[in-house]
């Protein structure tokens, strides 16, 4: 057991990070986590306090790491995909776009458009799940219980559609490279359909509690305010960049899968504070709505992956029919495929941000490196900026509000 | 309904102080808040309507370990992580129960690799597994129904012994 023994930690180490006065004991400083039920994940932050004012504050992370760039280097690139499920655990669908795109790009592989088309929708489905927990959890961190109960009711609508196509309420890897794992069921059509009908209802639900209730403007507004540029300079994505004022969406500078032919806009606000990142958030709900809606509306008929054997494995009908079919089977799921020695970035936009990952081959079958640029670490990064001079109550609201998964800082 | 039915004419009903105490400590059994990774969201999804762990008396989530009497290891435990769940157990009153949720508490899961625990038992005593990665809210609850079968089992003799 001694192993697993807590040491004391001294503020040796922290000393250049904290103020004069903390040293002479003037100021206070107080450990927040790593077990607190509002850092949402296992995040120290080490507060120095002038009363209840903080002065500087300090995130120490790290305790979720999983070592999963470095598992993915001892798997070959199918096999890999898993790992990226579990990485960002809100955003299980988006990781494995980016995985998938990052492979689809280093081997050059096409997808067909029914597999794009479903890419789009599973991938919209999953930002709005994602917004929903990020709605709940920071409802409840401010004390507004009633909203995560509602929120819960509908990322389980959600939840049923994703089980529905994979098999698994969470860790989906329904994303394969080269299109999707199989195609949809029949149901599917008519589950998303009964989604997008009653979901804007419950949108105005949401808001009807929330958006101009006092004791959540008291909260929010005014709180946490990040300027354009402080967020450009600590590569803040996602909708915390747009918050304050600065339009840069993926989906729309960089289009992916087919962005281009959706119609939707890029909600974005001014103020910065905590309040603009949620109106930020609840409008891409809605937007995240209408692209689903476009991409079910001309979803085309046809294959979901590629027919490219030397990538994709062939169907299991064809395997008892066909020699050269069960000879790519085979090969595909012992081996796997050489990728060639060349290095790839590709990027989505996950609901935190930008997602990118930047993968590596060396002519054989499994990836040299693997990095992934997670949206979440960049984001906090700029955290220890913005609370200073409020109150701790309120670092409760910033930190809901920046909507960090320490999954996908510490990965 | 319920215990008039077992209470006949006389208003009174027979049993021992140890299964009485056990039968108490099963309906209001307080986990602790506490999450660790992706097992966490499908713990807080046990919690919300759908599933609403709360039929079992289990709603009242506690923030602090020395209020809690469950510890619900939910999600992957990893070496710096590891000392900090330790003290968080012995700051538990007794008696208390740990479940590990998911294949990562329960014995490393996909995660064979120098950063993961492998399984959480390493650190604490685990009264119960739970496989999945993560399982889903109902999986979660049979768990706690399990654990709730292992209470309603214990002597108090066992428990002076321990």
């Amino acid at each position: 057991m001694s192993e697993y023994q807590l040491q004391e930690v001294p503020v040796g180490p922290y000393k250049h990070l904290v103020s004069e006065r903390a040293i002479s004991g003037e100021t206070m400083l107080l450990n927040m986590g790593p077990q607190h039920p509002s850092t949402h994940g296992v995040l120290r932050l080490l507060l120095e306090l002038d009363g209840e004012v903080i002065i500087n504050c300090i995130p120490d992370f790290g305790f979720l790491h999983t070592g999963i760039e470095k598992n993915m280097e001892a798997k070959t690139y199918q096999k890999a995909e898993v790992m990226s499920d579990r990485l960002d655990y809100m955003n299980n669908m988006g990781n494995n776009l980016a995985y998938v795109m990052a492979i689809e790009k280093l081997v050059d592989l096409d997808v067909p458009p029914r597999a794009q088309a479903l890419r789009v929708i599973l991938t919209e489905l999953q930002r709005i799940a994602s917004h929903l927990v990020w709605l709940g959890t920071a409802g409840l961190d401010l004390a507004a219980m009633s909203v995560f109960l509602y929120c819960f009711r509908e990322r389980e609508l959600i939840l049923d559609i994703f089980e529905m196509v994979s098999g698994q309420r969470m860790m989906v890897t329904y994303f394969r490279p080269g299109g999707v794992w199989r195609d949809v069921p029949v149901e599917f059509e008519s589950a998303v359909r009964n989604f997008i009908k009653i979901f804007p209802k419950r949108i105005d639900e949401y808001e009807a509690l929330l958006t101009k209730n006092p004791l959540w403007l008291d909260r929010m507004v005014g709180i946490g305010k990040l300027d354009a540029a402080t967020a450009l300079q600590h590569g803040v994505t996602g909708p915390m960049l747009r918050a304050s004022g600065v339009n840069w969406d993926l989906r729309k500078v960089r289009p992916y899968c087919g962005y281009e032919q959706y119609d939707f806009n890029i909600p974005t606000e001014t103020k910065g504070d905590t309040y603009a990142r949620y109106i930020v958030r609840v409008q891409e709900l809605r937007e995240s709505l209408k692209i689903v809606e476009q991409a079910l509306n001309k979803l085309p008929m046809g294959p979901v992956r590629s027919d490219n054997r030397k990538f994709v494995p062939p169907p299991r009908s064809e395997i008892g029919t066909s020699m050269e079919s069960l000879i790519h089977h085979f090969k595909l799921w012992t081996e796997g495929f050489p990728a060639p020695k060349a290095s790839v970035y590709s990027a989505v936009e996950s609901p935190r941000g930008e997602l990118g990952v930047y993968l590596e081959g060396d002519g054989g079958p499994k990836p040299y490196r693997v990095h992934w640029r997670t949206p979440s670490f960049d984001n906090l990064s700029v955290l220890s900026k913005i609370v200073k001079g409020h109150l701790v109550a309120d670092l409760i609201a910033i930190l809901a509000s920046v909507d960090i998964v320490l999954g996908d800082i510490d990965r | 309904m319920g215990v008039e039915q077992k209470l006949g004419n006389m208003g009174m009903v027979t049993t021992t102080l140890e299964s009485a105490v056990n039968w108490a400590r099963t309906n209001a059994m307080w986990p602790m808040l506490f999450g660790l990774a992706c097992c966490a969201i499908e713990m807080m999804s046990a919690q919300a309507a759908d599933y609403d762990m709360s039929r079992f008396g289990m709603e009242l989530m506690r923030a602090s370990p020395r209020q809690s009497d469950l510890m619900i290891v939910a999600g992957r435990v990893s070496r710096k992580m590891a000392p900090v769940l330790r003290r968080l157990y012995d700051q538990m009153p007794e008696p208390k129960w740990v479940i590990a949720m998911g294949d990562c508490a329960s014995c490393g899961g996909v995660f064979n690799n120098y950063a993961i625990v492998q399984g959480v038992d390493e650190v604490v005593p685990v009264d119960v597994y739970v496989a999945g990665c993560p399982p889903r809210p109902e999986a979660l609850i049979h768990g706690v129904l399990t654990l709730f079968e292992k209470v309603k089992g214990e002597k108090f003799t066992d428990l002076a012994k321990a």
